[in-house]
């Protein structure tokens, strides 16, 4: 049974008051009818006895308050799902774009889902190969992690979340993984980019996109993540597959939330963000994890670019305190045309260490990755020293530290948006660049891996 | 009678009940038709504010409060240990198997197993008389932890009757007790205490003991004391919440309550399960026997964010009174100062600092002073050490929570963003951490482990003190300028950092290094630096002392020498001695 109510109280942005409401409940979904016959979504945000506040989606353009027929719909924002979604195209509020027709629903999600117990979950531990050096050996993404990629303006983000789209393969396993796109506050062209690349690398039909472009409803945007992971989570826990989620931009996704809560007179926290922005935060990235017993997986690639490059920011800042690690992509490699500009000594994957080494990648894994970190680190002190005195006046050891810094950049992290190399040849790799070290330089690298790893050739 | 109290509106995690006397503060209230648990927090003439612990989605106004009649509470007894509970202590496990793998608000069980047979023997008599905080029964919880039953902090009297020793449930009488006025009171295996209120004890005693944890960078250069408090405030990646765990792991403690407050759903997984299949040093039984677990993730509903602190706190305090010392370890208060945030938001009060609420530094005093060693009511000491870790916004140590947390803690440790990015862990910057507890622990350390090792301790910050200073130089001219003298401190305070600081977890001899080891560590490396300067004094050169290889050596000894096999240090003393003479003559 649904009610229907005529006229509003009052309009205040993408608010409106209701009066008199009856048998409503709290984050219900309703509709507003127009006279004109359109229909725009709306939730309640607040409620008592007397006025009900409802955040419309689309916008209020048009609305008055009288020409408007509220109907409630008696449950909360549900998202329909079934495995046709895979292939097709929804706006941010999960209705479908494409033109192909609605879906037709198998079952109706709460696309707030529900927190997952901690108990319920495995630990992910399975190592997800991107084919790129600077992840796979130094960052690792593991299957049912939550890893963002911290970038910039006018940075290859889109570019590199694509290639490990096309790329990420779970060794002997043969489940594939499908992909929902998330698109919050973009420009067109981002949004075509990807559309072109899925249809270009045959992924195309795989992958469910949620597009709210920049000039798309911001109220919408606030759901946009919500829709997504609600068909991220049920293609994975009730139909086995392993899914990689891609949110882009999260920037975009928190500045849409600030716009929202200042309409509601708010009170801000730092740089005019909710004081709930961690908690919100939390709702979306929390929603990546392996539920024990169940067959398939979420993974999480959230995409924010960093206003002014600052790590500091709320809301990179908070979201590396979420989700489990980063990968910090840097100007300045951008600038020398190092492509994927990955920043190795800011970016880090939590669940790596349980993911690497024997029996996952392979046993020199940890022992590689320390000593690259070590010695790229050395690498930074020397190049800042050089800054200073000059790079005539360093020592030997500083110039061998210097030399090192740019060959790992340009051999190492450097490589070719096609370029898909194994955990093997990476492995390799970053031991053939410190072959130029002694073995005392070799600071985190114990006897037995170095006579392993060098013995026959020295 | 009580009327029937409607909702009146809803805002979020707050509802509020017009026109209502029924309600106390900080009663335990049902909300709804779900029968969600809130809490009230505020009462006036006109309403009643309550804040409601789990997801309000789908409440109507209209829809019935009822009064629980008591304070929102902790369920105490055997149990507790080696389970997980959320932060309004619902038994995490049993959830899962009652509802399923999400929480689902209105989810309600049983906060402690009523079935299970507990092995009781009872230690008094009829007609004895009993005094608050007496053992009247004692059972083994696990291997670990034998559970005292004591008589609830507020009842005394003459033992009317009891039970015999042997199997009991959680809530078969065991005592009845029959006070002063006549009254009978009946003591089963559990009680419940209001997780806000302190428990009371007879007298805080002063601390004189270190909380050892077997991590170097805390036990040698900035020791807590056990019943004291410490801060690890760190940016995200700096390892606050590995540092947590290490803590966990090896802390000379006897139970250890974690919450996580606010942080990764996957990391209380891992807690779980990398707690049961690790073996406790010293008792050889697994990790879990000994730990408590609450769990309120990030996502979980915020309001029992708030309320997890209390919960974990008003647990260590039970224990803490069966004489027993307790660590705990929030993991992270700035959530929790965040979820303050967001309740006062939403209550509309008027913000102090970056939003934060004014009763912010009171709040977190009160917390912090929950810490402490006692005598307890029971005439038996314990402790309750709280290590809280900090969530700095921007790793900016200015901000609110950081700072007010400085100023209720005595044990501050630092971590670094620049030391994790270059891998050196843990990051506890040297430079930024302190610690007030060594003139209480200097006693301690002197009869324990000689007046060398404050001295050592002493001279190992006064190196690290030193290379800062002219690390400086060599960042404006190069360190080819330094006098030899120089470049050999920095080179020493090189393996201070690297062969001692820097501590592997991963190692499974370097995980946990014993007190001793400690000592004798720093002894190696101080030794080595005095031989140097002497070397270097009759004239021969750094270039040579550096060929000798020595400090590659003494760097990686922290491997090479078992924790039990403290002899060897001896054997490194002669090979300085031996590689060194070569440039003596």
């Amino acid at each position: 049974m649904s009610f229907e109510y005529l006229g509003l109280k009052e309009i205040n942005g993408p608010l409106v008051v209701l009066e008199g409401a009856l048998n409503i409940a709290f984050e219900e979904m309703v509709e507003l009818k127009l006279e004109d016959g359109s229909v725009k979504a709306g939730r309640v945000v607040y409620l008592d006895d007397e006025k009900a506040i409802i955040q419309v989606f689309e916008g209020t353009y048009g609305l008055s308050l009288t020409n408007t027929k509220t109907i409630c719909s008696g449950r909360p924002l549900t998202l329909p799902v079934s495995e046709e979604i895979l292939g097709r195209v929804f706006s941010g509020s999960g209705k479908a774009i494409d033109g192909l027709g609605e879906i037709c629903a198998e079952k109706y999600l709460d696309i707030n889902g529900a927190p997952l117990n901690p108990v319920a979950r495995t630990y992910p531990r399975d190592f997800i190969q991107t084919g790129i050096s600077a992840i796979d050996a130094l960052s690792t993404i593991i299957r049912g992690q939550k890893l963002p990629i911290f970038s910039g303006s006018g940075m290859q983000h889109n570019k590199l979340a694509v290639q490990i789209v096309n790329q990420a393969s779970v060794k002997n396993s043969s489940n594939d993984f499908c992909i929902v796109f998330a698109a919050m506050g973009v420009k067109n062209d981002v949004a075509t980019f990807f559309k072109r690349s899925f249809q270009e690398s045959g992924v195309a039909n795989n992958v469910v996109m949620f597009l709210n472009l920049s000039n798309d409803p911001i109220v919408e945007r606030i759901l946009t993540p919500r829709c997504a992971l609600t068909a991220a989570e049920y293609l994975a826990y009730e139909k086995g597959k392993h899914v990689l989620v891609i949110l882009t931009d999260m920037t975009a996704y928190a500045e849409a939330l600030r716009e929202f809560s200042s309409s509601k007179g708010e009170i801000p926290g730092r740089k005019g963000y909710p004081g709930y922005l961690y908690s919100d935060l939390a709702s979306i990235y929390e929603r990546a994890g392996i539920i024990e017993g169940l067959e398939g997986s979420v993974t999480q690639i959230p995409i924010l670019t960093m206003p002014n490059d600052d790590i500091t920011h709320p809301v990179p800042d908070l979201t590396g305190y979420i989700t489990e690690g980063q990968i910090v992509l840097d100007r300045n490699l951008d600038q020398k045309g190092i492509y994927p500009p990955v920043s190795i000594l800011p970016s880090l994957s939590r669940l790596m260490k349980d993911g690497i080494g024997e029996g996952f990648t392979r046993w020199d894994h940890s022992v590689l990755a320390n000593q690259l970190f070590s010695s790229y680190a050395k690498a930074q002190d020397a190049r800042s020293l050089a800054s200073v005195i000059g790079e005539e006046e360093l020592s030997a050891l500083d110039k061998k530290y210097l030399n090192f810094g740019n060959m790992l950049e340009t051999e190492f992290i450097g490589q070719l948006a096609s370029e898909n190399r194994t955990i093997e040849e990476t492995l390799d790799l970053g031991w053939k660049l410190l072959k130029m070290f002694s073995k005392e330089e070799l600071d985190r690298v114990d006897e037995e891996t170095f006579n392993r790893i060098y013995g026959l050739k020295n | 009678m009580q009327n029937s109290n409607k909702i009146y509106s809803i805002n979020g995690a707050i509802i509020k009940v017009k026109d209502t006397k029924d309600f106390f503060m900080l009663e335990k209230v049902f909300v709804g038709q779900k029968q969600l648990i809130g809490e009230v927090i505020a009462v006036n003439e006109n309403e009643t504010t309550i804040q409601v612990y789990e997801s309000t989605a789908g409440l109507k106004p209209g829809e019935e409060v009822l009064g629980s009649g008591m304070a929102m509470s902790v369920t105490l007894g055997p149990g507790l240990v080696s389970n997980i509970f959320d932060g309004i202590q619902r038994p995490l496990k049993a959830l899962n198997s009652v509802y399923g793998a999400t929480i689902l608000p209105g989810s309600k069980v049983k906060v402690l197993d009523e079935d299970k047979l507990w092995n009781v023997s009872v230690k008094v008599k009829v007609g004895q008389t009993l005094t608050p905080g007496q053992i009247y029964a004692v059972c083994s919880e696990t291997q670990l932890i034998e559970h005292r039953l004591m008589v609830p902090p507020n009842i005394s009297g003459i033992v009317v009757s009891c039970a015999a020793s042997g199997l009991h449930k959680l809530l078969d009488v065991i005592v009845i007790l029959e006070d002063e006025n006549g009254k009978q009171h009946e003591l089963t295996l559990c009680q419940q205490w209001p997780i806000r209120v302190p428990r009371p004890t007879k007298q805080r005693l002063e601390l004189n003991m270190p909380l050892i944890t077997g991590q170097r960078v805390i036990d040698s250069l900035f020791p807590i004391a056990k019943g004291g408090v410490a801060a690890v405030p760190g940016g995200f990646g700096t390892g606050k919440t590995m540092t947590q765990h290490q803590l966990a792991k090896w802390a000379e403690a006897d139970l250890i309550v974690y919450v996580g407050c606010g942080e990764r759903g996957n990391e209380m997984t891992q807690v779980l399960k990398e707690f049961g299949s690790l073996i406790d040093p010293k008792s050889q039984r697994p990790l879990t026997e000994r730990t408590i677990l609450i769990a309120n993730t990030s996502n979980m509903p915020v309001a029992a964010r708030e309320a997890s602190i209390y919960t974990g706190v008003a647990i260590a305090e039970y224990y803490r009174d069966m004489g027993y010392d307790v660590a705990m370890m929030a993991d992270s208060t700035s959530r929790w100062a965040e979820a303050l945030r967001e309740i006062s938001a939403s209550l509309e009060e008027m913000p102090a600092e970056e939003g934060f609420p004014a009763y912010l530094p009171s709040r977190l005093s009160q917390f912090y002073e929950r810490a402490g060693r006692y005598k307890t009511l029971g005439g038996m000491e314990g402790s309750i050490s709280i290590i809280g870790a900090v969530s700095p916004q921007g790793s900016d140590f200015s901000e609110p929570v950081t700072q007010n947390t400085k100023r209720f803690v005595r044990c501050f440790w630092a971590l670094s963003k620049s030391l994790a990015y270059g891998r050196h862990y843990p990051a506890i910057d040297w430079n930024m951490s302190y610690t007030e507890y060594i003139e209480d622990l200097r006693l301690w350390f002197e009869s324990n482990l000689g007046s060398e090792f404050l001295q050592f301790r002493q001279e190992v910050l006064n190196i690290l003190q030193d290379e800062t200073k002219w690390l400086e130089i060599v960042k404006l001219i190069g360190s080819d300028v330094l006098p030899d003298e120089q470049k050999l401190t920095l080179e020493i305070a090189k393996i201070i950092r690297v062969g001692f600081l820097q501590q592997n977890a991963y190692h499974k001899i370097d995980t946990y290094v014993p007190l001793k080891k400690q000592m004798l560590m720093m002894g190696i490396i101080l030794n080595l630096y005095n031989k140097c300067k002497n070397v270097l004094k009759s004239g021969a050169l750094f270039t040579d002392i550096l060929g000798t290889g020595i400090f590659e050596v003494v760097t990686k000894l922290k491997y090479d020498i078992a924790n039990d096999d403290l002899k060897k240090f001896e054997d490194y003393n002669k090979l300085i001695e031996t590689k060194l003479m070569v440039l003596n003559n």
